[in-house]
């Protein structure tokens, strides 16, 4: 394995980004401590988003503790998650430890009749005791048949990057879409999980705009899975669902280019996309999203006076850094300084990368010791940074936005581009009110 | 494999990362993937530290396991001690790695550092949070204090006259249940006594203080389930005596000075006047024989569980109804603490088995972790925090330690503050038709979002069931007296109707009318 060290080096475009801006923008690639969590985390929203789906983690009690320290609360309501944990005896013998899965899994569903999808959700000891989960799940699925499906993904850390294990989860989901008929009408796909608020608020754009029928995926209820098929146009509505955009593609659906729908110039580009491909007027388009276009310039600009010329610096988290830091670049007149994110998917990002101003610095993967290094020379006004560095940081005399908040908060769309604004302008608000 | 919805304790190597990060000059370097590095934000977040813990992290992913991930390790701990400099590190695996079997210890060696390499192993899938964290203080005293141990059969010179005895207080950690404020109350306290404290470990601890830790006198094993271990070593290898009593709680706290004294000065009272509690006075005051017999369930690690129980009962006169812990390490001890109680000890880390034992007991009173906080809320039952695992409430600004003098004041509070006052018991007890105060009335103080003690949130989970005990089919409750019943304050409810159901079949009654209840309630008395 390389040192840190020597894969410290700018290295050119890989060639598949798209617009001639991104294939030139040098990036700084580094291989070494990834202060990041796993894509166990995905679980904490997940879990709530459809209401009908059980996530089981195969693994250890790392995983456990994880998922409930990332959650950062104990548990009010009884979760739609748990682990399964694999002790020493099922260490000593695979065939054991199927067994034991099975009887957890029975053990559960008798407690939770209400469940209609399960997730085994592999995690880094499963993957490396090479426990087949996808066998596992066609053989549970087989006996809980019809009332539960189950399914598996892999939200270990050792393949998987916080968000990436919503991809990974959403990838799993697409092989048991319904198949869209061939002779079938255009319909959109808005992919990506969104608050429920956002969805209502997106589905009423696209009714006025006569663009549809529009599902969102996930679906709210396991049972209600939108079909697909050819004649199916998708926008993702997060940066992080690479490999659910590829088996959406194998299903015969077609990616609808755009910038993500983060701010107010975002949303529109984003709706655009579809529109263009529904053949919407232009003139309508316009007076569609003329008044959440104008709200969402109005709520944004209050915060413009407390972020302009302000220096931002993303380590790496949710590869949500992209198209955030062209928002605050673009509507907030904020000044990225690095912008870190895991992994960088040129081709699902072309369109932000072009947006984004020359001067923002890219950097993809991670050696923590590095970057904060970095961060401490560069003395940036907001720092955007996971839960573990944040306090560390604001010691320093940093001000600091836990990235993990981003996936939390509705922050997509129109009506919520001055929540966003408001995120990055509330730590540094707080600490001008402070007088101690 | 075993199904958790929610852990107690996290793995060992959390239970390491709570003495390194505790010492300073101490790094450690874990061979782990990416996503352990969560641990991190428990120090950071829910401790509000402002430094990193001083762990490294080899976060390998799935292309290196292909791949050299050994050297991968070499080159963490070899960048890691050149730019953090540590006068000792701390290696070893976490769950995935311990699979696949790299050797850090090994391969840290081959390094020749010019510092102590510490070794650990820490087996994942049999041990928990604590056990790791007792393991690595005492592979770290034994591997930096060995060196200075004198030869086996070496008798221990006597403390010369005139020297003023020391001791060393061992156990405190990071994360720990109000560590900070416990060390420095009983620091304190031993001062008062005339003792020396020469060395508090892990807890601010340096590489160079451990290797001394054979020059004191004797060793406080403050928080046994981390300390137990090493103190036991350090009494083998230095023929150093422990001191044992946990201080919590004034009676404990008066044991504690009588084992030190007798230590030290062959029993003489050394200390013609400490500071002593308010506790005593507080709890004979008149307003407190309200607090006579509320039944309490306790449940935490040992040593707190444990000695929350003799305070209850001892202190405030209390009546323990149910004692468990999740400290398995432990159990025998708690096994004993609970029959001195007559109550049935639970051993467990399923919370879900808590949480079904005090929705059965129907206690007045729960003593517990932060997960008893939620399950007691949930159910409308006065609490109070006792034990780890922490919150970021446990870290409070103010001075607030359990242990000593102090501490006895900081449990009295805290303890009797969510009990409903005399005053308003007596109320509810004589006008229960007030529609304020209703069939399903909580304290004020409890708030009213409380959800009644007869649905706990707990469905689905079989053995739970329902809140009152319904396993006896044959015995009815007639309308009248199950509305009689509904009088009854909520707070002894679930008492009067177990006491009626016994009372009922004990004399064979399949039917439970006014007569029943009221033949019972003479029977047993309040």
């Amino acid at each position: 394995m390389n040192s840190p060290a020597a894969a410290v080096s700018p290295v050119a475009a890989d060639g598949c980004g798209v617009g001639a801006d991104a294939d030139e923008r040098p990036i700084l690639r580094e291989r070494g401590q990834r202060e990041v969590f796993c894509g166990l985390t995905g679980i904490i929203w997940l879990h709530r988003k459809i209401q009908d789906a059980f996530f089981l983690v195969v693994g250890s009690r790392t995983c456990a503790h994880l998922i409930q320290s990332a959650a950062g609360v104990m548990i009010f309501a009884e979760p739609r998650f748990a682990t399964a944990i694999i002790d020493e005896r099922d260490l000593a013998g695979l065939a054991d430890a199927n067994d034991e899965l099975d009887r957890v899994v029975e053990r559960l569903l008798s407690r939770r009749p209400d469940i209609r999808m399960l997730f085994l959700v592999g995690s880094c000891p499963s993957e490396v005791i090479k426990l087949d989960l996808s066998r596992a799940a066609q053989r549970l699925s087989h006996k809980h048949a019809p009332a539960v499906r189950v399914l598996n993904y892999s939200g270990s850390g050792i393949e998987t990057t916080f968000t990436q294990g919503e991809d990974a989860c959403l990838a799993s989901l697409v092989p048991c879409l319904p198949a869209m008929p061939e002779d079938g009408k255009a319909s959109l796909l808005v992919v990506g999980a969104l608050a429920d608020v956002v969805e209502d608020q997106l589905r009423r754009l696209f009714d006025d705009l006569g663009v549809g029928p529009v599902d969102f995926f996930p679906p709210r209820m396991a049972k209600t899975l939108p079909a697909v098929g050819p004649t199916t146009r998708f926008l993702l509505a997060q940066p992080f669902l690479a490999d659910t955009a590829r088996a959406l593609e194998e299903r015969g659906a077609r990616h609808l280019p755009a910038p993500f729908p983060l701010g107010a110039e975002g949303t529109t580009a984003w709706l655009e996309a579809a529109a263009n491909a529904w053949g919407v007027e232009p003139e309508r388009f316009r007076r569609v999203t003329a008044a959440g276009r104008e709200r969402a310039d109005r709520a944004v600009a209050r915060y413009r006076e407390v972020l302009a010329g302000r220096r931002v610096f993303f380590f790496p988290d949710s590869q949500l850094e992209i198209p955030i830091a062209r928002f605050l670049a673009r509507e907030l007149a904020m000044t990225p300084l690095e912008v870190g994110t895991p992994y960088l998917h040129r081709q699902h990002l072309a369109a932000e990368l072009a947006l984004l101003p020359e001067t923002a610095k890219l950097s993809e993967g991670q050696d923590v010791e590095r970057q904060l290094d970095r961060c401490l020379a560069a003395r940036p006004d907001i720092t955007v940074c996971g839960l573990g560095l944040a306090n560390p940081l604001e010691a320093e005399g940093l001000t600091t936005k836990w990235s993990i908040e981003l996936l939390f908060t509705p922050v997509h769309g129109y009506e919520q581009a001055g929540d966003l604004a408001e995120l990055f302008a509330r730590p540094l608000q707080r600490r001008q009110a402070l007088a101690v | 494999m075993q199904l958790t919805v929610w852990t107690y304790e996290g793995p060992p190597h959390v239970g390491a990362m709570r003495i390194a990060t505790a010492m300073e000059g101490l790094h450690y370097v874990l061979h782990a993937p990416q996503g352990d590095t969560y641990a991190d934000l428990l120090f950071t977040m829910i401790e509000r530290r402002d430094r990193r813990p001083p762990v490294t992290y080899t976060t390998f992913q799935a292309r290196d396991l292909g791949g050299d991930t050994a050297n991968l390790f070499k080159t963490a701990v070899q960048e890691a001690y050149e730019r953090f400099k540590p006068e000792a590190l701390l290696v070893g695996a976490s769950c995935t790695a311990e699979l696949i079997q790299d050797d850090p210890g090994g391969l840290a060696k081959a390094l020749n550092l010019p510092v102590p390499v510490v070794p650990l192993e820490l087996p994942s899938y049999q041990r928990k949070e604590n056990w790791g964290a007792a393991e690595t203080f005492y592979r770290l005293v034994r591997g930096l204090a060995g060196p200075q141990a004198p030869a086996p059969g070496t008798p221990r010179r006597d403390r010369p006259d005139g020297q003023k005895p020391s001791c060393n207080i061992l156990g405190p950690t990071a994360l720990g249940f109000r560590h900070r404020d416990d060390v420095q109350e009983i620091t304190r306290l031993l001062d008062s006594l005339g003792v020396a404290v020469k060395v508090v470990a892990p807890l601010g601890a340096r590489p160079a203080d451990l290797a001394r830790l054979g020059e004191a006198d004797f060793n406080v094993v403050l928080y046994p389930e981390v300390a137990d271990t090493a103190a036991r070593w350090l009494e083998r290898t230095f023929k150093q005596p422990r001191v044992t009593t946990v201080p919590i709680g004034v009676g404990a706290t008066e044991d504690f000075i009588a084992e030190v004294e007798a230590l030290c000065f062959g029993g003489e009272p050394s200390h013609p006047d400490t500071a002593s509690s308010r506790l005593p006075w507080h709890a004979r005051s008149i307003d407190s024989t309200y607090l006579n017999g509320k039944r309490v369930f306790i449940f935490g690690d040992a040593t707190h569980a444990v000695a929350a129980a003799r305070v209850a009962t001892e202190e405030l006169g209390f009546k323990v109804v149910g004692l468990g812990t999740y400290s398995r390490e432990f159990a025998r001890d708690l096994r004993s603490a609970a029959e001195r109680y007559e109550v049935e000890p639970l051993i467990t880390d399923d919370y879900l088995e808590v949480e079904a034992r005090i929705v059965e007991l129907q206690p007045e009173l729960v003593l517990g972790t932060q997960m008893e906080r939620h399950i007691a809320k949930r159910l409308g039952i006065g609490c109070a925090v006792i034990s780890a695992p922490v919150h970021v409430q446990d870290f409070p600004a103010r001075y607030s330690p359990q242990m000593g003098f102090e501490g006895a004041n900081v449990l009295f509070d805290t303890w009797v503050h969510p009990l409903m006052m005399g005053l308003e018991e007596h109320l509810i007890g004589m006008f229960r038709e007030d529609a304020e105060f209703g069939a399903d009335a909580r304290p004020s103080h409890l708030g009213h979002a409380a959800e009644p003690v007869a649905t706990p949130a707990v469905n689905g989970h079989g053995e739970v069931g329902n809140a009152v005990p319904a396993n006896d089919s044959e015995i009815r409750w007639a309308d009248e007296a199950e509305r009689e019943l509904g009088k009854v304050p909520f707070f002894v409810r679930g008492k009067v109707r177990r006491n009626t159901e016994r009372f009922a079949r004990d004399g064979g009654k399949a039917l439970i009318t006014l007569e029943t209840l009221y033949d019972a309630k003479a029977h047993y008395g309040r």
